[in-house]
């Protein structure tokens, strides 16, 4: 009998509405109680007095480009990412090369995990054959393997009667559709946000409306069929709207946003804080879809997260090569990497009880992620041996050379941020210590 | 035996606005001073290619390399030929394709001429901000020979230029630009250089062609670093009223595809620049266009033709600006 016991911090456990001073004690790879002096007679210990202790975190949209990409991310340094994140759950995006469209693929994610992963990763299968949005995918097999959801990422389902159908078989499965919403007519050729950052750069823009149809789209499926859709990364005030309306009337949709659109703004792609040549950046590491928007869909989407109408944080971590991204501004990839300065980034804009919230039971409900892990985003008794050490005031620079993930890709680079993960436990044993 | 006669255009403005700037990528970071210096030692430039042998040994020993990954006559002519004259060498690379298509990047590209002795990188590229990432790559001179839909900074000196020509002070005058605004870089840099002059700059175009941000009677950002205000009018009769210039722009024919436009026919009918349409404008208005023209599209022929329109001389003094740009990065060059 092996027990760990992380002693004296602050632990929040948002699922049984614990703040509370205390031990979290973990035995052979269980949560097995929380409470004052829990750990006293643990084998192993960790004082984590001054810190908050809490489950670890769950990302339910990653890109971790193993097969295919593995000059951008392999399952290895990507879950490394996720462990210096404070992330112990990670949900892969099927968008590889072979894309995750049938059994053999699922397996090879959950294998190439269980043997070099540093933390736990559960497959996103494709909801359409080679992601191209022709016929549905063999969403049963993909279920049956392991696939906790099923989504085009990087793509929609452009066909709207295919997407109907795809919501109504899957509800059959009780898996989770999560829908990457845009409408690639409006957004055809667009780079960036379509403002007046994009018209001074003379950079070809992506309205508002782009994504704002898709997900009013979306909604109206899931009001038809009456199945469940997940609307992934949520970035304008409209999209907010359309969310809240939907939930008001009843309908099963759900919604996450990424830290960066919790964060930043379009101006990030013209001054990155550092100095350039004519006083434009141009910043290719600011560029990702959907793109960052204007203050006004920032503060809605941080007014929707604290409100409801947006369930949970996600990273959309989208690593990439320098390549990919040390190049002109149309030519560039799209993508930030973000598992490594998720929570500090989430800290910056929402209080930290509603960020842990954000980032472990409510993401875990979304997915129905119990389904495939007893009590996962939780210290419940009998939940995995999952727990995040956070220093909440620890300031730090962000370094994207340090970062374990092979994408050094972030629009942070050289910004200070607040809150700093300090461990992370995943199963009972250290995965990651600072 | 008579010497070489000397440049004298080590200028009285050197002392007054010493130039001091690495590359020219755009107007938007030029103070008023600096874009007279640019414009007064164009009068210079303009005094030597007046010359019986419109050279001098200025740049002699400067290798600059131009770089354009689009199709250009008159820019590439234009910087070649005042390269030539300040006696630089001047090594024109076309590159067919993107960087990213030819399977090599811009930036090891622009190293390699880097390497082979390039002291003044003039580039045009498709991409907006090309000249940006490679000024953060290199320790030459880089010059935007137009980037994109952003910026073509030579281009809108050598209209500042020309109007100045004509006009003097351009504070308050009404400089009326038609067209395809939106996919512009000529627009946005004269936006920068007029409001840097103190010109009133009216925008005119049907909405589709105007960029996010303008629209007719609707309130621009007050973003401070944002492009400056402009007055955006949709009807050609309003905007020309009481202009000073009138400056209309190269409608792409592509521009019907995707909704744009309904058809040239239509855009002509409703933007063609016309006798008729110029009588708007104050008496003797000068007629601008930055090329190559559609005649009968956005400009009637009488109209380019006529007494009014300075369209060649703009040509003309795109070299003298460029010679003075070339000269103002490239002499301190050891």
């Amino acid at each position: 009998m092996t027990t760990l016991a992380i002693r004296g911090g602050r632990v929040i456990d948002p699922a049984n509405g614990i703040d509370a001073t205390a031990d979290v004690l973990i035995v052979d790879g269980q949560i097995a109680a929380v409470g004052p002096d829990a750990g006293k007679d643990a084998s192993e210990t960790v004082d984590a007095s001054g810190l908050v202790v809490c489950p670890g975190f769950v990302d339910i949209h990653c890109h971790l480009r193993e097969p295919g990409f593995e000059h951008k991310e392999t399952i290895e340094t990507g879950t490394l990412a996720a462990a210096r994140g404070g992330f112990t759950t990670v949900c892969a995006m099927p968008n590889t090369e072979p894309p995750t469209d049938s059994a053999a693929a699922v397996e090879f994610v959950l294998h190439t995990a269980q043997t070099q992963g540093h933390v736990r990763v559960l497959p996103i299968g494709c909801v359409t054959r080679g992601r191209a949005g022709k016929e549905l995918a063999d969403l049963a097999e993909l279920a049956q393997a392991g696939a906790v959801a099923f989504s085009d990422d990087g793509s929609p389902v452009v066909d709207p009667h295919l997407m109907r159908r795809a919501l109504e078989y899957a509800a059959m499965l009780g898996t989770p559709v999560i829908e990457h919403s845009e409408d690639p007519a409006l957004s055809a050729g667009g780079v960036m946000h379509e403002g007046w950052v994009s018209t001074r750069l003379g950079l070809s823009g992506i309205p508002a409306a782009a994504e704002e149809a898709a997900v009013a789209r979306n909604v109206a499926l899931a009001r038809e069929t009456g199945s469940p859709i997940h609307c992934a990364h949520v970035s304008t005030a409209g999209s907010v709207e359309i969310v809240r309306s939907a939930k008001a009337r009843g309908v099963a949709v759900t919604a996450e946003v990424t830290p960066h659109h919790l964060a930043l703004t379009h101006e990030a792609v013209m001054q990155s804080g550092r100095e350039a040549p004519g006083g434009l950046a141009y910043d290719t590491n600011a560029k990702v879809n959907p793109p960052l928007r204007t203050p006004e869909d920032v503060e809605a989407c941080v007014a929707g997260l604290l409100d409801g109408t947006i369930d949970c944080i996600a990273t959309d971590h989208a690593p990439h090569a320098s390549q990919d991204k040390v190049c002109e501004f149309d030519a560039a990839a799209m993508g930030i990497s973000g598992l490594e300065t998720a929570f500090a980034q989430s800290l910056s804009a929402v209080p930290l009880e509603k960020v842990i919230a954000a980032l472990t039971v409510a993401p875990a409900a979304v997915l129905g992620l119990e389904r495939h892990v007893v009590k996962i985003g939780t210290l419940s008794e009998g939940a995995p041996g999952d727990v995040t050490i956070i220093d909440p005031k620890a300031e730090w620079t962000v370094e994207p050379e340090t970062f374990a993930s092979r994408g050094k890709n972030t629009p942070l680079a050289g910004r200070t941020l607040k809150g700093k993960v300090v461990g992370t436990v995943f199963g009972g044993k250290m995965a990651w210590q600072a | 035996m008579t010497q070489e006669p000397a440049l004298q255009i080590a200028t009285p403005l050197d002392a007054r606005t010493p130039w001091t700037r690495r590359h020219l990528l755009d107007l938007d970071e030029l103070s008023r001073d600096e874009i007279e210096t640019i414009l007064e030692t164009t009068d210079a430039m303009k005094e030597i290619m007046g010359r019986e042998v419109p050279r001098v040994p200025a740049l002699r020993g400067r290798t600059i390399v131009t770089l354009f990954y689009e199709a250009s006559t008159r820019t590439r002519a234009s910087f070649e030929l005042a390269g030539k004259a300040l006696g630089a060498d001047v090594i024109n690379v076309a590159a067919g394709g993107s960087s990213v298509e030819k399977g090599e990047s811009l930036i090891d590209t622009v190293r390699t001429l880097e390497a082979i002795g390039a002291e003044v990188l003039v580039m045009r590229h498709p991409a907006a901000g090309a000249p940006y990432l490679v000024a953060r790559h290199l320790s030459a001179s880089v010059v935007n020979g137009g980037d994109g839909q952003h910026a073509h900074p030579t281009q809108a000196l050598l209209d500042l230029y020309t109007m100045r020509a004509h006009i003097g002070d351009m504070r308050d005058k009404r400089v009326v630009i038609v067209g395809d605004i939106a996919h512009s870089r000529v627009v946005r840099s004269n936006i920068w250089g007029l409001a840097a002059m103190g010109a009133k700059v009216v925008v005119c175009g049907p909405p589709t062609l105007l960029p996010a941000g303008m629209r007719h009677g609707q309130q621009q950002t007050e973003e401070p670093l944002a492009l400056p205000h402009v007055e955006v009018e949709t009807n050609i009769d309003t905007a020309l009223e009481g202009a000073d210039v009138v400056m209309a722009l190269r409608l792409q024919k592509e521009r019907m595809h995707g909704g744009l436009i309904p058809s040239i026919r239509e855009y002509a009918t409703l933007y063609q620049i016309t006798p008729e349409r110029l009588a708007r404008a104050k008496t003797g208005a000068l007629v601008m266009h930055p090329g190559p023209i559609n005649e009968g599209v956005e400009i009637s022929p009488e109209v380019a033709t006529s007494l009014q329109s300075v369209i060649e001389e703009q040509v003309t003094n795109g070299v003298a600006v460029r010679m003075a740009v070339l000269y103002l990065l490239a002499r301190g060059k050891a």
